[in-house]
């Protein structure tokens, strides 16, 4: 990991008041070196999280959603991932800018990280109990006897059935489900602050995956953790989500309370998103699509990256990048949350 | 459709199941009556109690079989010409399977599949293969289905290559470059890799491919679900479209409710093998009346942040049995909550329930629970 260097302003620790954000992400940028370019696949994301609340990071692959949370957990491959700018503070304190081993005290005991791939993200050769375990030997330094006790107290957390019985068991010998729910219980195994879930559900099955999605909510609200919820999937983000922020080609189209987005979307992107989910009156009718493809990294489009699908774009859309504007109600008041990068938002939220 | 040639060498595959020896005149009159076509609204395929059983063995040399994989386990169904039938259900609940075997890329444990009256699963030979003419495939991940090392071209052109009848061999490049301009790619791409496309395309491409032959029915295995979002949408109005200019009917299977609803006219509910559940898309959705369906459908999360408090959701608890050892009687009973000492017993049968034998209402429709019972999930408040 690269140590930036400490003679940078480092904005002081915040006062951490009940209001202050637990994770604050700053105009982060995360570019990609490669034979064929340089790929900038996080440009400038904005974003924060509080205790206790839920942040959906939407988006297609390749918009950056995965990137800027490898980013937070500090786990990109450098090189070839680079970061030239931005800020993520945790409790204030601006993590890329803190020593590797400070950083790593912090990873997985305050900030952790739940994968999409089970299967793959468990180690094939070690039973689960001593995966558990790891968390605590290596964190808190307990005995091997005593980690498998924590080991074993932490899957009845997560309801697996006959824990005792299953601590030495190996991955593969757990179904799907059950998999995903180690993992919640590896990321819960030192109470953090923030849980960052990568697509956790989207292997499942939807009967599993809504047993999942309830393990995770009742867990978040007991342990009143800060969860950042990263996925594709528009109903699974309608049922657990407080707010959400749309990521399109690296950066954060539009950001809104969860109520607001369904009912009002501020961007093209978002409301074609939210248009072409099949509904019961639509039957027989042809489906609403966002035609074309998701931008290519390598060459994002000048302007708006949206541009090229969008339905609205005009002649200042290629030419002038839209910043992330405050979204208001049509008569000036404020709507506290809502941002969109659009030039014509006001024409997309209120007609 | 183009006739097949006389002269064409018949294939040499041994037949492996114990099928009367076919002779050249019951072979022909096969072919033939394959070329009929079925009026719309008639069964052009019919699945009778078809099985699939895949055998466990133990030792080395001398294989003991010890068990089976029931995978698709008596399942029955009607597809009708020019409509289409969904299937919904778990992974490993037999969906797949069933997709293979109407291909006859499997060979079925027991039962029958007619097409066009004909039992697909004991032809072989010249007769197999004008089935296979007008059944086709699209495959769930096009990231894998497609040879890197040929080009869009060759993908497309190889079923020429394989039905030669179907195309003159002058011909077929322009007749690619056709397909290309249906699906809604430049046909200026023939020469292209699959690698330079995205996956929408590839998905485009391997539509492309099933639609080389002008086949009858395509049978469509989770052919969305490896797509981006904003993409879904553009393909499946492709398959609407294709579906009306070519009058084909679609075996669409998928595990995203929702979609399947959009373009299925009839659905059907696997579970561990068996059909639980089969009827329209109005019946199943807001009357459905198997249990599982229930929970599937309750399971499912609807894009309305505002029916998240007061939506009834059924969470199963448990995982979905092992096909290898399946429950006795019914095979959901292990997670349903209404189960008793019948459902142990007794396997429910796939029919419409006594209960709404006389009426004509939606709750009448095939369901193979002993207490199916009407409840509407999905507009539950």
């Amino acid at each position: 990991m690269t140590i930036i260097d400490q003679t940078a302003s480092v904005p002081g620790p915040s006062d951490g008041g009940a209001d202050a954000p637990l994770l604050e992400v700053r105009d982060l940028h995360v570019e990609f070196h490669t034979r064929d370019g340089v790929v900038r696949a996080v440009n400038g994301v904005n974003y924060s999280v509080s205790a206790g609340e839920t942040l959906a990071v939407l988006g297609e692959s390749g918009s950056g959603k995965s990137v800027t949370a490898q980013a937070i957990m500090g786990i990109l491959d450098m090189p070839p991932a680079k970061i030239p700018q931005g800020e993520i503070l945790f409790r204030g304190q601006d993590m890329l800018r803190m020593a590797a081993d400070e950083r790593r005290k912090l990873r997985g005991a305050k900030i952790a990280m739940i994968f999409q791939d089970a299967l793959s993200s468990l180690n094939p050769v070690l039973s689960v109990g001593y995966q558990l375990g790891e968390m605590f030997r290596v964190h808190q330094g307990l005995s091997k006897k005593e980690a498998k006790a924590r080991s074993i107290e932490l899957m009845d957390r997560v309801k697996i059935p006959a824990a005792a019985a299953r601590v030495n068991d190996y991955p593969h010998q757990f179904s799907g489900g059950m998999r995903q729910r180690i993992m919640i219980a590896m990321a819960l195994a030192l109470e953090p602050d923030l849980i960052i879930a990568d697509e956790p559900t989207t292997a499942l099955d939807v009967t599993v995956q809504a047993q999942v999605m309830d393990l995770l909510a009742e867990l978040q609200r007991e342990y009143h953790m800060g969860l950042i919820l990263i996925t594709h999937d528009l109903g699974v983000v309608a049922d657990v989500a407080d707010k959400i922020a749309v990521m399109y080609a690296g950066r954060i189209v539009e950001q809104a309370p969860v109520h607001e987005l369904y009912k009002r979307p501020a961007h093209p992107y978002t409301r074609g998103l939210l248009d072409s989910i099949p509904r019961l009156d639509q039957k027989g009718q042809e489906l609403y699509a966002i035609q074309g493809l998701p931008p290519n990294l390598l060459r994002t489009p000048s302007g708006c990256a949206f541009n090229p699908r969008c339905p609205k774009a005009q002649d200042i859309c290629r030419t002038d990048t839209p910043p992330l504007f405050e979204v208001t109600e049509p008569d000036g008041s404020a709507l506290p949350g809502r941002r969109s990068a659009c030039h014509f938002w006001k024409e997309t939220i209120h007609g | 459709m183009a006739e097949i040639r006389k002269d064409e060498a018949v294939d040499a595959t041994p037949n492996v199941t114990e099928v009367d020896v076919v002779d050249a005149a019951t072979e022909d009159a096969a072919v033939v009556a394959l070329d009929k076509r079925v009026d719309r609204g008639e069964p052009i395929l019919q699945v009778r109690n078809l099985k699939k059983h895949f055998p466990l063995t133990q030792g080395v040399l001398f294989k003991r079989q010890i068990g089976a994989v029931k995978a698709v386990d008596g399942v029955s169904f009607d597809l009708y010409q020019g409509e289409t039938l969904g299937i919904v259900g778990e992974s490993g609940c037999g969906k797949s399977t069933v997709a293979k075997l109407l291909m006859n890329l499997e060979r079925a444990t027991a039962g029958e599949v007619f097409y066009k009256g004909q039992d697909i699963t004991k032809l072989s030979g010249r007769a197999l293969k004008a089935v296979r003419r007008n059944i086709q495939m699209v495959f769930q991940d096009p990231y894998t289905s497609l040879n890197p090392r040929m080009t869009v071209g060759d993908i497309i052109g190889e079923t020429f290559d394989i039905h030669p009848e179907s195309a003159p061999k002058g011909d077929r490049r322009r007749r690619v470059q056709d397909l290309l301009d249906v699906v809604g790619l430049n046909p200026e791409y023939i020469n292209r890799y699959p690698h330079q496309f995205s996956g929408g395309q590839r998905q485009r491409i391997g539509i492309a491919r099933g639609l080389a032959l002008n086949p009858e029915v395509i049978i469509c295995d989770e052919p969305v679900s490896a797509l981006d979002v904003s993409v879904q949408a553009q393909v499946i109005n492709l398959m609407e479209k294709l579906q009306d200019e070519f009058d084909l009917s679609y075996i669409f299977i998928a595990h995203d409710l929702s979609i399947v609803r959009h373009i299925s006219d009839r659905v059907g509910v696997m579970y561990l093998g068996k059909i639980a559940e089969i009827g329209t898309d109005v019946q199943i959705y807001d009357h459905p009346t198997h249990p599982y369906t229930q929970a599937l459908l309750s399971a499912v999360p609807v894009p309305d942040p505002d029916s998240r408090d007061h939506r009834e959701r059924i969470i199963l608890t448990g995982d979905v049995p092992s096909p290898a050892n399946p429950p006795s009687g019914c095979s959901f009973r292990t997670r349903c909550w209404k189960a008793q000492d019948k459902c142990a017993q007794e396997a429910p049968l796939l029919a419409i329930p006594e209960r709404f034998k006389g009426a004509d209402g939606p709750a009448a429709h095939e369901s193979a629970c002993h207490f199916a019972e009407e409840k509407d999930v999905v507009h539950a408040a």
